[in-house]
């Protein structure tokens, strides 16, 4: 199981003490094109979770690759980098820039960023695009509001997805005192310990209907969380809000993890690997 | 920068803002007008507090209790615990000749640690009322204002100013000191650069405050 961040959680070039602690630092999302961004507000607390609407802010494919690939490199801990856009081709060329590319691991594809008016063509389109681009693998990281994420899941494998990042964020919206959005765009992407529930359902249903490698993130505090998404079925885990309260989160929920692995009354985290799908077929078996 | 769980010292009352005290531990203090971002019980993000005051193994913030983040943190008691990480961002440039410094309501919060590294140098600080000005007994040699009365109106020519308040005082001072230092407010998530939510206008360019501030040269 390895400890990664949540696209857009983390910045290595300001934090690289903190991306050093991961198994792998994920980019913020880049585009063809360089975004400024929404405007600000961009960020406001909701009781259970935070709402952003950063708006894929990044300084678009050929600075990132100028610039800021370098500098990451530097910093020696494996890249993963998360590639966006607004068409199956604008995916496709950035997948075709970073293939060959040194010190990239693996490529996610944001298929699924709230905060942008833009539709993406379907996942499975833009996943074959990219397979056609590049030999790197290929992770296509999916929004849990779709109606069924294991038929996107199994989509996104047909079409040649090396594996899955369950989940993105889910819109949501908050009101100030007078009533008014919180946020300059209204809604934004729901994160925090809120979204658990729904990671956990959304890579259930996924290792239900995959074998795919699954990087399982939303809402984790704890290394109790982790265990969870591992025993839904994530064979890696990414950490997203909870970087911004903790930056000493991965060591933290690290060694939360092998006293939360002990109580469940496993020997090694690896053991609980779908131990929830277990419980489901004991109960099953049990009717 | 450091991360620390610090215990809770007291938290005084002025007026309508409450100071909070915690030990010290290893932390440094930094420079006046750098933040540190505060643990609030029980909600789900910290809250950045510019350092107010440095007294010997404590670090003191001024809280504007209006909100469910900053009422957790003026509800501390002595005894509690929370995770305090800092200093963070770009404080005030210390190396002028005739400092001024200019607060308004809860951006007089850097101000009382500014003027101790600057020698107590005068003051203007604007407040809504009387219960607010009260804060002004952090800051020596300081000329209070009461709304309607701006700090603008009292603010002596000729000096470098260096100031925090809310954005209109920050625009009207800057109109009359272009040259002025401003420490600026944003909501934040991380105060640390991986949120990328605390963007303001800078150069007109969008750019985290977190990173490039708190405290801007206007010119």
């Amino acid at each position: 199981m390895q400890l990664l961040n949540a696209s857009g959680c983390l910045d290595a070039l300001t934090a690289p003490g903190v991306a050093r602690a991961l198994d792998a630092f994920v980019t913020k999302t880049v585009t063809p094109q360089e975004r400024e961004g929404n405007p600000p507000v961009r960020i406001a607390e909701t009781d259970f979770g935070m709402l952003n609407t950063i708006g894929l802010a990044n300084p678009g494919r050929d600075r990132f690759l100028a610039e800021t690939l370098p500098a990451l490199r530097s910093i020696g801990v494996p890249l993963w980098v998360s590639v966006g856009g607004f068409s199956a081709s604008d995916y496709a060329q950035t997948c075709a820039a970073l293939d060959g590319t040194d010190g990239v691991g693996a490529v996610e594809l944001n298929l699924s960023c709230p905060n942008v008016d833009e539709a993406p063509e379907s996942a499975a389109e833009i996943v074959a695009a990219c397979r056609a681009a590049t030999a790197l693998p290929l992770y296509a990281k999916l929004s849990p509001a779709a109606w069924d994420v294991a038929e996107v899941a199994r989509a996104v494998e047909a079409a040649g997805a090396d594996g899955l990042s369950l989940v993105n964020t889910i819109r949501g919206l908050a009101l100030g005192d007078r009533l008014r959005p919180q946020l300059s765009r209204a809604v934004g992407g729901y994160s925090g310990p809120a979204l658990k529930p729904i990671a956990l359902a959304a890579v259930y249903a996924c290792r239900c209907a995959t074998q795919l490698p699954i990087v399982g993130m939303g809402g984790v505090q704890t290394g109790r969380d982790v265990l969870e998404l591992v025993a839904c079925g994530a064979t890696h885990v990414a950490l997203g809000t909870i970087l911004f309260a903790d930056p000493d989160a991965p060591s933290r929920v690290r060694s939360e993890l092998a006293e939360a692995v002990a109580d469940a009354g496993f020997e090694n985290v690896d053991d609980a690997f779908c131990a929830a799908h277990e419980a489901v077929a004991l109960t099953d078996n049990s009717l | 920068m450091r991360r620390e769980r610090r215990s809770v010292v007291a938290v005084e009352w002025l007026g309508a803002y409450a100071l909070l005290r915690v030990t010290r531990g290893s932390l440094d203090p930094g420079i006046p007008g750098q933040f540190f971002m505060l643990e609030a019980p029980g909600r789900v993000l910290p809250r950045p507090m510019s350092l107010c005051l440095a007294p010997r193994d404590e670090l003191a913030f001024l809280i504007d209790p209006i909100g469910p983040g900053t009422r957790a943190l003026a509800a501390l008691e002595p005894g509690e615990e929370i995770a305090v990480f800092g200093p963070l961002g770009n404080g005030f440039r210390l190396d002028v000749p005739r400092p001024l410094l200019v607060g308004g309501g809860i951006g007089i919060a850097p101000l009382p640690y500014l003027s101790e590294a600057l020698e107590r140098p005068p003051a203007v600080l604007g407040f809504r009322t009387e219960q607010h000005a009260e804060a002004a007994v952090l800051v020596p040699n300081a000329e209070v204002v009461i709304d309607p009365v701006l700090v603008t109106e009292a603010m002596p020519a000729g000096r470098d100013v260096l100031a925090c308040g809310p954005e209109p005082m920050l625009e009207a001072v800057r109109a009359l000191a272009p040259a002025a230092q401003l420490a600026w407010e944003a909501p934040m998530a991380c105060g640390y650069g991986a949120c990328y939510g605390c963007v303001v206008e800078i150069d007109g360019k969008l750019k985290r405050l977190c990173i490039e501030g708190p405290v801007l040269c206007s010119s």
